[in-house]
């Protein structure tokens, strides 16, 4: 066999799956992954935890120190992909190198979305909360008299404001929608979250934001005023996709790619935070910027590179995040009743479920301070198990395998899976 | 390799398991030192009714859903065995989001674990195989069909 000659552009998470998929077909051709940050692979969401104290530097590495050495991998690292030349199946540095390819994964994700805000450029203290060095930069620039503002109350905002929380003096976080986590809570699951985040002392300016900054000071839509030491702009994030986008190939909020990961541009695979699948849940295309969709498409874009097979055709939105204790896990898409939906809800004391069905499956669910094996709904859904083959009544008060019958549980239960 | 499985029809539901787990892994030398009297965390657990029960733990699948969504690269398959580093965990519960057996949960400190077939501890074999007064939990080597 020929040896192939596999470059991943970008050097998180999807590429490290794409990485261990090529690997899991093809031991010996070369792979060079091309990194922008001058750091091994490190788990993204860890940089609010490190603020917080939860984990170090030395521990933040996602993978073994030998990594890349022991699967046969060279990195550059502070390099960037200008572009790709699929003519010549070449892809350009921008130190003017040019790298052969036969086939190419572009693992780029995002970047922050920062939006026109007058005067923005008078705030001297100004951060994004995306990179390692994004969080290494505001740990320098923190104190524990700062007044933070954080603009967005979205997971990033407001993870980075749990991670600084015990650092800084005070904490703002201002967001136009309507509730915090809009993405993925509804409303009265968010005001539950919201509650536990304002008991720790982080205060809300909901249904608001900046119209304009000047030095340190914001002026707000409602026409109030927040005084700040350190700005943190999370607003949200857009795919990287000009490598794609300007070969012509298909673009919409994210790279499109089928469900082997590749790119309507042949040889050109995708995988990560740039890319826009198919959500199963929902029945349409998103972008599902999550770290498990970004593992398992690198992994699956790997293996096809090889000319292997490998579909990832249960991709669904699926978070578990905790402020201050309490927990919050949710997945797949949430149906009102307007639209075919069903919900069934369980309050107890600080805690909340909802299960969504429609069509006869689980679509979603929400749960807030219980979420014990949760996992077993969540494969209801990437499965799409029709709820009539379980006792849904057993599984709607307990995440329980009991609620399958014993012939697939004995499947589950009694052999290899 | 070999796993942990249950026979449901021998299990008796009577927990014993759950109560070898934990102490197996708690490090400690004396049964009652390590469970009287505390709330106990085991890496298995029964479920079922007054008919029919059967304990979950750790299926350790080929194709393991925590290894992959881990967000701080805390979990591994190694020979197939899938491990919990707990030094890097930092309690996200992606794991729990994602393992289609709700085979993991956390220890007293809010840290993920799971059974890690007591390869990690002074046991040697599972404590809950040992343990099994009914002979329903066992350690063995199945293909990929059988039940």
């Amino acid at each position: 066999m020929r040896m192939a000659e596999y470059i991943i552009i970008g050097n998180g998470v999807a590429a490290i799956g794409c990485i261990e998929g090529i690997r899991s077909v093809d031991k010996t051709s070369s792979i060079t992954v091309i990194s922008e940050e001058q750091y091994p692979v490190y788990g993204r969401p860890l940089i609010s935890y490190y603020l917080e104290g939860k984990t170090t530097l030395d521990k933040m590495n996602y993978r073994k120190p030998d990594f890349y050495e022991s699967n046969g991998c060279r990195v550059l690292y502070g390099k960037r992909a200008e572009r790709i030349d699929k003519d010549e199946k070449n892809v350009l540095l921008d130190d003017g190198t040019a790298l052969p390819y036969t086939s190419v994964c572009v693992a780029t994700g995002s970047t922050p979305f920062t939006p026109s805000i007058k005067g923005l450029e008078t705030v001297q203290s100004k951060f994004s909360f995306m990179t390692l060095d994004d969080s290494l930069s505001l740990e320098k620039a923190l104190n524990k008299d700062s007044r933070v503002l954080i603009v967005g109350a979205g997971l990033i905002g407001l993870k980075c404001a749990e991670g600084i929380s015990k650092r800084v003096g005070s904490i703002t976080v201002c967001d136009l929608a309507t509730r915090v986590l809009s993405s993925i809570l509804d409303n009265e699951c968010a005001a539950l979250m919201q509650a536990r985040l304002e008991e720790n002392g982080i205060r809300f300016m909901l249904e608001d934001t900046v119209t304009e900054f000047n030095g340190n000071k914001a002026t707000m839509k409602s026409g109030a005023s927040v005084e700040f030491d350190i700005l943190v702009m999370a607003v949200g994030v857009r795919a990287n996709t000009a490598l794609v986008k300007e070969l012509g190939g298909e673009v919409n909020r994210g790279i499109l790619v089928n469900e082997q990961m590749q790119t309507s541009l042949s040889n050109i695979y995708a995988a990560g935070d740039c890319t826009e699948g198919m959500d199963t849940s929902l029945g349409e295309r998103r972008v599902l910027a999550i770290l498990p969709n970004a593992y398992m498409q690198g992994h699956t874009a790997g293996v096809n590179m090889t000319g292997g097979r490998e579909l990832f055709d249960k991709a669904i939105p699926m978070n578990s995040i905790g402020f201050f204790g309490l927990h919050a896990i949710t997945a797949g898409s949430y149906f009102g009743t307007d639209e075919g939906g069903e919900m069934y809800e369980e309050r107890g004391d600080g805690t909340l479920k909802r299960l969504f069905t429609k069509d006869g499956v689980l679509t979603g669910f929400i749960l807030i301070g219980q979420v014990e094996r949760a996992g077993i709904y969540t494969s209801l859904i990437r499965e799409k198990v029709p709820l009539d083959s379980i006792n849904f009544d057993i599984l709607k008060k307990n995440p329980t395998l009991f609620a399958y019958s014993q012939n697939q549980r004995r499947k589950m239960l009694g052999g290899v899976v | 390799m070999k796993r942990v499985y249950v026979n449901e029809k021998w299990c008796l539901g009577c927990h014993l398991c759950e109560y070898n787990c934990a102490f197996a892994n708690s490090g400690k030398k004396d049964m009652v030192d390590a469970l009287k009297g505390k709330p106990i965390f085991p890496r298995i657990h029964i479920e079922g009714n007054e008919k029919i029960s059967y304990a979950v733990s750790c299926r350790h699948c080929e194709d393991p859903m925590c290894v992959k969504s881990c967000i701080a690269g805390a979990i591994s398959r190694e020979d197939g065995v899938i491990h919990i580093d707990q030094s890097k965990c930092v309690g996200c519960y992606t794991c729990i989001l994602v393992c289609p057996y709700g085979a993991l949960a956390t220890n007293a400190d809010g840290v993920m674990q799971k059974c890690e077939l007591c390869l990690q501890n002074s046991c040697g074999a599972p404590a809950c195989v040992v343990g099994c007064p009914n002979n329903a939990i066992v350690y063995e080597e199945r293909g990929d069909e059988n039940g």
